[in-house]
């Protein structure tokens, strides 16, 4: 059995499609949902940490791929550049494991990478480019 | 009562008591405020935020042969500069973005460089390229130019910002069914978040309500180094509903500030982008205040909680000029992490910087307690409540030609 993180993001027509039943009856996979954000009619995201057998993991990949859902392994990692970071707070709110979180003493902003899925929402907030993607 | 000269008298001795706009609240709290006024001399506040109206003018000296760039074009690292003044003084405002950025025809644009950046960069001791055309004079033959210049290399480096330091401002929330891409930042559909901008209880506006100490000629902590309140702001609105303590509920008094870029530190001047709308710069204010008399100690140990900011739709509310506030809440509540809208526990994060403007505060009671800054007396006082300003909206009117004779 082989365990792997994804994200998978879905074009607008595909966010009303019941893709995660699909791969758990179609592909025999066992799929823990991390995160979703789903809004009907947009573009979707989901977070999944799926396991089953490497070659049913594939196939499942392969149907995601197939239907233009667009997934990514979580092997990408976020890095925070704390000597860019200003600590104004704007990734704090909208990351939703709190791996980026506000000390609220000090109003310091800390990263706990171990906490992180990658979903780059920090990426896309931060004024100050201080998270960066690394492949 | 004290004085600012006697104020400053302390200061050259070494003898002047000088809290932060956080300290002197437990000060306050311990010794009472008439002790407060007679004991401390200065409150030192803070403030590290984008702000947009922003900018810096240069004098890049001149080439030889000479090119008259006033009148024509020119780009430092491809970011346009204004060039309507003398041959060689060019201004770069800190929104401008290069002329081949996309912008937003593929949005959320990434605006990841503009104006506010090539300022951050030059004040890194960065060399920027200088490009210009121009269309030729007798005197100023040269038609083109193109080289590498760094701060130092110019005569004059000035950043200028014609508003700063908001006195209280907006809380954004999003009432829509899809993310909104905002200067407030990225706003998330249904009350997803609330976005606010203020330093709540260190933001100097908000420790000196009506600016009896604060006004043309007062000495600053500017971006790293010291400046100069040059007037008002724009958009200045001193005449806003107050709370009982004096203190704007909503975004109402501005300043406009002046200094010598090249004395200036990076750190405290960033280029700033923000998703979908564009570029900025961020840039870190301190002003200090001297403890005339009771009055202004009470002022300035004003607490979060006093503060109040009110909640502001993005989606329709702000976009279409419209009034209307979704609720009041305060700076306390805000620096929570959470809000409660609806009935709906929102999450909060500030787009200024409360950490760094508790710095900024601490650093310039360093430089007053080492007798390296010392208080100046305003030469005239900012428009405050009493003055009547209206803050005006813009009144469409038909432009109508007139017909060819």
């Amino acid at each position: 059995m082989t365990t792997t993180k994804v994200v998978l993001r879905f074009p607008p027509d595909l966010t009303d499609q019941p893709v995660t039943y699909n791969l758990i009856k179609e592909y025999d996979l066992m799929v823990n949902i991390l995160r979703g954000h789903i809004i009907p009619k947009e573009e979707g995201m989901l977070v999944l940490e799926v396991t089953g057998k490497k070659k049913q993991l594939q196939r499942g990949m392969d149907y995601l791929a197939k239907i233009g859902v667009e997934t990514q392994k979580l092997s990408k990692d976020i890095r925070w550049l704390k000597d860019l970071c200003t600590h104004c707070t704007a990734c704090t709110s909208l990351c939703p494991t709190h791996a980026l979180s506000v000390e609220r003493d000090t109003m310091l902003v800390s990263f706990e990478k171990a906490d992180c899925i990658a979903c780059e929402m920090c990426v896309t907030v931060c004024p100050y480019s201080a998270m960066e993607v690394q492949v | 009562m004290k004085t600012v000269e006697e104020i400053n008298e302390k200061i050259k001795k070494g003898k002047a008591l000088v809290l932060t706009a956080e300290e002197i609240i437990d000060f306050v709290d311990q010794k009472g405020t008439k002790k407060a006024a007679e004991a401390v001399d200065v409150v030192t506040t803070g403030t590290f935020g984008p702000m947009c109206s922003s900018g810096a003018y240069f004098n890049v000296g001149h080439s030889k042969p000479r090119i008259k760039i006033g009148g024509g074009k020119a780009y430092l690292n491809d970011v346009p500069v204004y060039t309507g003044f003398a041959a060689v003084d060019i201004l770069l405002g800190a929104t401008a973005v290069p002329d081949d950025d996309p912008r937003n025809a593929v949005f959320p644009g990434k605006f990841a460089y503009g104006g506010g950046h090539v300022i951050e960069e030059l004040l890194s001791g960065k060399e920027v390229r200088l490009t210009a055309t121009a269309y030729g004079t007798d005197c100023y033959p040269r038609k083109k130019l193109e080289t590498r210049i760094t701060l130092d290399d110019m005569n004059e480096a000035v950043l200028f910002n014609p508003r700063n330091c908001y006195q209280n401002y907006n809380v954004a929330v999003n009432l829509s069914d899809r993310p909104l891409y905002t200067y407030m930042g990225v706003l998330q559909p249904r009350l997803g978040n609330a976005n606010y901008s203020s330093a709540g209880q260190l933001s100097p506006l908000l420790c000196d309500p009506f600016y009896r100490t604060t006004g043309v000629g007062t000495r600053i902590f500017l971006g790293g180094g010291t400046g100069y309140v040059a007037w008002q702001g724009t958009q200045h609105s001193p005449c806003v509903p107050r709370t009982d303590l004096g203190v704007p509920k909503v975004s109402a008094g501005t300043i406009a500030v002046i200094g010598d870029l090249k004395q200036m530190d990076p750190r405290w001047l960033r280029g700033t982008s923000f998703r979908g709308y564009g570029v900025t710069l961020t840039v870190g204010i301190g002003v200090p205040i001297p403890i005339l008399d009771e009055e202004t100690v009470v002022q300035a140990a004003v607490r979060d909680e006093d503060i109040v900011a009110q909640v502001v739709d993005y989606s329709e509310t702000y976009p279409q000029r419209e009034s209307g506030s979704l609720a009041e809440v305060s700076y306390a509540q805000l620096k929570t992490g959470e809000i409660s809208l609806d009935e709906k526990k929102v999450p909060t994060a500030s787009f200024s910087s409360y950490a760094m403007a508790r710095e900024i505060a601490g650093i310039l009671k360093d430089w007053i307690q080492k007798g390296q800054f010392l208080l100046t007396e305003c030469v005239q006082r900012l428009p405050s409540s009493d003055s009547g300003i209206v803050f005006k909206g813009l009144q469409e009117k038909p432009i109508r030609f007139k017909k060819a004779v």
